[in-house]
């Protein structure tokens, strides 16, 4: 993918520290992919694995406390980190669409929704105010709001979780973006209305060509959508690859747990869910060692002496993990 | 979780109705009502996991909320435990809190950003136990655990946290002073597959020593069927079917259950590639101009001239199984026809 069409999204060896009052929290550890145009990449991982801490150091929307420490972060091959106030301002409200993962995060509550969402059309897509009023009422139809137009005079607090998901959802498709990066986008959307966002963003996709970052906990959806999944544990990517190969033969343990956890609507009902042992990580020390190490049950020496780099296994599929699940030996490289 | 069918209802919700205000103009005159929740009936029974489902905006929330006096319903009763909490006042009220909590789906919302997290488990121990420090310390660090969160945190601020962990820290908080009843609404939404299982597990383990009873909001249909013994779906407002577990799934009877239940993504991308599944068509209708008839009427794929007429009843049609819809009223006249036919017969036979 990455020889054969120019990325929209190049992210090189990225590193996000927090600062905080019990000492350094590192949060991204030299994460590296890219995006390609009409790619839709799936990223799923641990809670607290620093998936959204990737996804805020992108475009600098980081709290104070946090310091990207090192990196690259090419957007059409501009280099974001070094833009200025005004072409993050115009890149983040035009060029990239960002759903956040907690919708109170983008939405005012004091302003009405309608206010919120034509404000974005009337400064970046330069319509008038009756325009910005009918194409706002058109994007909320879109993801499937009732009543569109009488709504758009509600505030947030008169939507139901849901809801306000799907209004965040309207402002960031709001203006064509090239890119849109999906924090959990649908995770309170009941089926019916995941399955017409998803709908949805796909036609997008299509008709923009838009890169897709969606990041979600339901691997029934990336199983759906995505072209390519990213794994993260423990601020790292520890694995990555083409949908069908990384269902086919995971091979990272984190992965492979967690495909072996999922109950489903069919089948046997388990009495007990699985789940991985073990406490997840602090993020504290700086990463010398496998970071799973703890909770893999195939660790080795290497794994506590050394922090294993990805490795490609094939087919565009890498692993950051000293063991083989075919051999069920340690790797040589 | 117990096969064995729980008997005595702990909740018992009648005719619960919960409509919002609309106000308009200058002078913000009430013009009209958001039925967010429109005559609900049902029981949850003691120890029993109640899952609750539905389209997002159905009203869920503000059912969950309702029940445990967080809203004042517009009307309707609610009674746990035998007491009628809708008319509690606020003395008696705050004596009733400790034993009916509620997991909320917005931690953002519900964890105060000045606390550490800590001090926000600690909260419901300091103010309805009589625990010291110290022993409050052991119980915070003993919940912690059992949500999985790292110990060396609790002298974080919730800023500080994922989203994930945010709500987990809203868990711990709920479990804190062993409550007899949670509501929980989206508990698990926001966390990763293997925490959410050890979320459950606990969930389970709790009502298994401590014989908790649960009204379990989610999105999740493969995480209700494992965690339910019964299941609500809601569409606008309303419950349009009520059945156990195991009959719900594999026979659902609601045209809406149907589409619900061929619309959950299957963790597999060859299978998705294929998986058929009902799109429902049609305008959302919204919860301030239900249509008149059925509520599903609108984008139902079974829709017969009737149910543009008149509102289905919610019914027991089989023991133990409730729906709201006309197919189901005609069924239930199809067999009683056949039932009096055969009447007939047997009594012809004997002539
Ligand atoms: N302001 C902060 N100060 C200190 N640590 C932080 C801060 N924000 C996030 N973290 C830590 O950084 C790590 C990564 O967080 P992030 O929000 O990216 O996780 P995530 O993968 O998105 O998780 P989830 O699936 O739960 O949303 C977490 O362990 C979190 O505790
Ligand atoms: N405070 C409020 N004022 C006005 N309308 C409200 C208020 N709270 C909720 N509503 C409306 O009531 C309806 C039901 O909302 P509720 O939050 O109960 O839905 P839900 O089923 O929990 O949805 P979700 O799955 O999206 O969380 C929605 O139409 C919502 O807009
Ligand atoms: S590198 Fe070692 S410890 Fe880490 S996941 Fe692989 S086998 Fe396990
Ligand atoms: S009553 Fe009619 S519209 Fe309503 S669910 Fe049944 S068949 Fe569909
Ligand atoms: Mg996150
Ligand atoms: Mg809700």
């Amino acid at each position: 993918m990455r020889d054969t069409i120019a990325p929209l999204l190049d992210v090189a060896q990225l590193k996000t520290v927090f600062h905080t009052r019990s000492g350094a929290v590192h949060a991204v550890n030299s994460v590296s992919f890219s995006v390609a145009p009409g790619e839709l990449v799936g990223v799923v991982g641990e809670s607290g694995s620093g998936k959204s801490v990737t996804m805020m150091s992108l475009m600098n929307l980081l709290p104070r406390s946090a310091e990207i420490v090192g990196g690259e972060v090419l957007f059409e091959g501009r280099d974001v980190r070094a833009m200025n106030r005004a072409e993050l301002l115009r890149l983040r409200g035009r060029d990239v669409g960002f759903v956040f993962q907690d919708p109170m995060t983008s939405l005012n509550p004091v302003f009405t929704v309608g206010r919120q969402i034509t404000e974005r059309l009337r400064k970046h897509m330069n319509m008038s105010k009756a325009e910005a009023k009918m194409r706002a009422a058109e994007l909320l139809s879109l993801v499937g709001i009732s009543d569109a137009a009488r709504r758009l005079q509600d505030y947030p607090h008169q939507f139901s979780g849901g809801m306000r998901q799907r209004v965040v959802i309207a402002i960031a498709l709001a203006c064509d973006p090239k890119l849109l990066i999906a924090d959990e986008p649908t995770t309170a959307l009941d089926v019916t209305i995941q399955a017409q966002i998803i709908a949805l963003v796909r036609d997008l996709r299509q008709k923009l060509d838009m890169g897709i970052v969606w990041i979600t906990h339901d691997l029934g959806v990336v199983a759906g959508i995505a072209d390519r999944v990213i794994v993260m544990y423990a601020g790292q990517i520890v694995e990555q690859g083409p949908v069908r190969e990384l269902f086919a033969r995971p091979q990272h343990p984190y992965t492979r747990a967690l495909l072996e956890t999922l109950p489903s609507v069919t089948g046997a009902r388990s009495e007990r869910l699985r789940t991985i042992e073990g406490q997840p990580p602090s993020l504290g020390g700086a990463p010398d060692r496998c970071p799973f190490a703890p909770r893999c049950a195939h660790t080795f020496g290497r794994c506590l002496t050394e922090n294993p780099q990805r490795i490609e296994v094939g087919g565009g599929h890498d692993v950051a993990c000293w063991w083989d699940p075919q051999t069920g030996e340690m790797r040589h490289v | 979780m117990s096969e064995m069918a729980p008997i005595k209802p702990l909740v018992e919700v009648r005719d619960l109705t919960m409509h919002f205000d609309i106000h308009a103009g200058i002078l913000r005159r009430k013009v009209g009502a958001v039925k967010a929740v429109d005559g609900l009936s049902f029981d949850i029974m003691e120890g029993e996991t109640l899952g609750l489902v539905g389209e997002s905006g159905c009203g869920k929330s503000t059912t969950g909320r309702a029940i445990l006096r967080l809203y004042d319903p517009t009307a309707g009763s609610v009674r746990i435990g035998g007491v009628d909490v809708a008319s509690l006042g606020s003395a008696d009220l705050r004596r009733a809190r400790p034993q009916m909590q509620m997991i909320f789906q917005d931690p953002q919302a519900s964890l105060n950003p000045r606390m550490t997290v800590g001090s926000i488990i600690a909260e419901p121990l300091r103010e309805h136990s009589d625990m010291d420090r110290a022993a409050r310390d052991v119980r915070v660090r003993e919940l912690m655990d059992a949500v999985g969160l790292n110990r060396a945190f609790a002298s974080r601020y919730p800023h500080e946290f994922s989203g994930g962990q945010r709500q987990r820290i809203g868990i711990a908080r709920a479990l804190a002073l062993n409550p007899r009843f949670i509501v929980c609404d989206e508990p698990i939404a926001a966390l990763d597959v293997s925490i959410q299982a050890q979320v459950v597990n606990l969930l389970e383990d709790l009502q298994r020593d401590l014989g908790l009873t649960y009204l379990f909001i989610s999105h999740d249909l493969s995480m209700v069927r494992h965690l339910a013994n019964r299941v609500a779906v809601m569409y606008l407002g309303k419950i349009v079917e009520l059945a156990p577990r195991d009959a719900l799934y594999s026979d659902p009877r609601h045209p809406y259950t149907e589409a619900l239940l061929s619309a959950v993504p299957v963790a597999d991308p060859v299978v998705e590639a294929t998986r058929q599944q009902i799109i429902l068509q049609g305008d959302v209708p919204s919860p301030a101009n239900p249509p008149k008839g059925c509520n599903f009427c609108t984008r139902c794929p079974k829709v017969m001239p009737v149910c543009h007429e008149v509102s289905p009843v919610f019914v027991e049609h089989m023991p133990g199984r409730f729906a709201a819809c006309h197919l189901i009223d005609e069924e239930k006249d199809a067999s009683v026809l056949r039932e009096n036919k055969n009447d007939n017969v047997q009594q012809g036979e004997t002539q």
